[in-house]
């Protein structure tokens, strides 16, 4: 995984809240054994018609959204299944934020093992970016910090082994690993052999 | 003896810290039962070829398929190809990973098969006490036998298969206290709807939730089950029950639970983990379950729920309400029951076990589908297939005009093919309402199987009490 310590980008926003993994990648697209390709098929059933061609008024099919890194939702975003076909097509179309004012659960955990910063901010933050579509932000990992273009900035919550590992590009595999002589010490005292 | 009294999430949670939380680095946490399926799996073996990996504690892992397979009888016993070519090739991987690295599988054919999250109980898999993980949200249905069960994606998976364990921050606790008798026509899946109405689709993020109280006590195990199992619907982490006589003798006798003198002591060491007296939860929410009503969703979302005699309420300017309505068809002030059905659905993790099918069964008796409505039946697992056959249960349907099929998940979100049409509108026991999420277009109610016995035979939205 590669490091990530700042990012830079215009925003593209979808001002739906509740946005659940079934629109962000339908389940008819989860009959696939890699983890590559699922961009094209990112929020399939609101970015193309039914003939597949995109949708003009769909945001991200906009010309502006286009090289957008960030991505601005409404509250509550993730919501739904386990599936990390959803983060896996969210960074394979190219994002590596996610702004909402609250990120399900299942949806942050797989997020931040797949290099997509989970960023939740305070309802004005987050107004203000619903308002101003393809606004120029930063987001900071080292202050955790996601600034506007008007100056302002706003610190967010990151797990801080998370934080670590998205900066370091570190997996967490590789961490578990070295518990090795933990896990047996707890295995021999809990009688699992 | 422990001083400060503990709830029953953290008995089970400090049990299974191979290494306590500090400030810079989560729990280290052990699971004792791993499921995997055929669709959040095959990613997770190909990180562990990629660096050379094998499972830590194969005997700890355990596989089925049901997401993407068919649920026609030609395609899973007659020998008829499986119609999707990408589900096929799930199949087959997944019988592959689990023979190349000694993960006992159920496969296709077998007669254990069924739905992960009905089978793990079934089999007596699911214990009180354990750590249960699947790369599916609503493992959190295990939760209903005591175990703290979540769901999790497939790095995790491949996590757990190469170390048995999780990084994990410990989740707050919130405790639901249901209390009063239930009403007649009024069941598991209603309750819960109602709560998920209470509290909102993220009213539960970051928390595990036990569901106490007089009317938990009631059920039997497959409502508890049903209960736990929409706990993901609330945005919870965990939903979890505390053990009682009804688990043991739900457990008891199970071939994968423990028999004998091990039964004996197991069930004494499970009888000490109920929340002791006094133990504080960090949220709780009271619920008087004497006056629910059925409950039926309106919206594309499971909190969007209204009792079954409700209207659709109003929002005026709230644009994302309105988005869902147009999505459904359906205008504010509207009274919901009388719309027309197209499809109804009983079946998936949340409603598939026996219990559910004698409810919507005992409905249909004598009875007929409506014309014009497509009603398709899916057991939960295979065994509760041969139990609801045994019990005359699949004749009531067919006579009805229903369609019975092979077990697996099938309609609650369609990889299989089982799909809802485009505007169609089904009332279905499944769990989730989202857009398209039972085929593109497809308008989803949830309700529980008796009210969608009793839509299928009005072909239209009733309240199972009309027909009761």
């Amino acid at each position: 995984m590669k490091p990530i310590r700042t990012l830079r980008s215009r925003t593209a926003v979808l001002a739906v809240s509740d946005i659940d993994t079934d629109q962000i990648i339908p389940a008819r697209f989860l009959t696939t054994t890699t983890r590559e390709g699922l961009g094209k098929h990112l929020f399939a059933d609101w970015r193309y018609g039914p003939d597949g061609a995109p949708k003009t008024d769909f945001p991200l099919n906009r010309p502006q959204a286009e090289g957008c890194t960030i991505l601005v939702a409404g509250n509550n975003f993730g919501c739904g299944s386990s599936r990390e076909h959803a983060p896996w097509a969210l960074t394979d179309y190219g994002f590596r934020a996610v702004v909402s004012t609250q990120i399900a659960d299942i949806f942050r955990s797989n997020s931040l093992k797949n290099g997509l910063v989970p960023v939740i901010v305070d309802p004005a933050t987050h107004r203000w970016l619903l308002e101003n579509a393809g606004a120029e932000v930063s987001i900071d990992l080292e202050t955790t910090t996601l600034t506007l273009p008007t100056g302002q900035a706003t610190r967010f919550a990151l797990e801080p082994f998370a934080r670590y590992c998205l900066m370091n590009g570190v997996d967490e595999l590789g961490f578990l690993l070295g518990r090795e002589a933990r896990i047996a010490a707890y295995e021999a005292h809990a009688g699992i052999a | 003896m422990n001083a400060t009294p503990q709830t029953l999430f953290e008995k089970v949670w400090r049990a299974h810290e191979v290494e306590p939380e500090s400030p810079d680095t989560p729990a280290v946490l052990y699971i004792d039962l791993h499921l995997i399926h055929e669709v959040t799996s095959p990613q997770a073996f190909t990180v562990l070829r990629q660096r050379g990996l094998g499972i830590r504690r194969p005997p700890l892992t355990f596989a089925t398929m049901d997401h993407s397979t068919p649920t026609r009888t030609e395609q899973v016993f007659g020998g008829a190809p499986i119609a999707i070519e990408a589900a096929a090739r799930q199949v087959r991987a997944l019988e592959t990973n689990c023979a190349a690295f000694g993960v006992e599988l159920l496969n296709l054919q077998h007669a254990q098969r069924g739905i992960v999250h009905i089978i793990g109980p079934e089999l007596g898999l699911t214990q009180p006490g354990k750590t249960v993980v699947c790369g599916d949200s609503h493992t959190s249905t295990h939760g209903a036998l005591g175990a703290l069960a979540f769901g999790i994606g497939t790095t995790e998976v491949g996590h757990v298969l190469a170390t048995q364990c999780l990084l994990q921050r410990k989740p707050r606790t919130l405790a639901i206290n249901i209390n009063g008798a239930l009403p007649s026509g009024v069941g598991a899946k209603d309750l819960i709807l109602a709560i998920i109405g209470r509290i909102g689709v993220a009213g539960g993020t970051g928390q595990v939730i036990e569901y106490r109280g007089d009317t938990i006590r009631a059920l039997d195990m497959d409502g508890r089950m049903t209960v736990c199992n929409m706990s993901i619907e609330a945005g919870a982490r965990a939903g979890m029950i505390a053990p009682d006589e009804t688990t043991f003798a739900y457990l008891a006798g199970r071939p994968r639970a423990p028999q004998g003198e091990q039964w004996e002591r197991a069930v004494q060491r499970w009888r000490h983990l109920p929340t002791d007296p006094g133990a504080q939860f960090d949220h709780e929410v009271e619920i008087d379950a004497s006056t629910l009503e059925p409950m039926v969703t309106y919206g594309t979302n499971p909190a969007m729920v209204i009792p079954i005699g409700g209207a659709i309420p109003q929002r005026a300017g709230d644009p994302v309400f309105e988005k869902s309505l147009a999505y459904m068809g359906f205008a504010p002030g509207q009274p919901i029951r009388e719309h027309p059905v197209n499809v109804v659905f009983v079946g998936s993790c949340t409603n598939g076990r026996l219990s559910d099918l004698r409810l919507a069964a005992s409905l249909l008796r004598g009875r007929k589908v409506a014309s014009g409505v497509q009603m398709l039946v899916v057991p939960g697992s295979q065994q509760v297939k041969r139990q609801a056959e045994a019990e005359g249960l699949h004749r009531v349907f067919l006579e009805a005009g229903a369609e019975w099929r092979e077990s697996g998940c099938s309609m609650c979100l369609g990889m299989n093919g089982d799909l809802v049409g485009k505007g169609q509108y089904a009332v279905s026991t499944s769990n989730r309402n989202f857009e398209g999420r039972q085929g593109i277009g497809a308008r989803t109610l949830l309700a529980s199987p008796l009210t969608a016995a009793a839509c299928a035979v009005r072909g239209r939205v009733t309240d199972p009490r009309e027909l009761m």
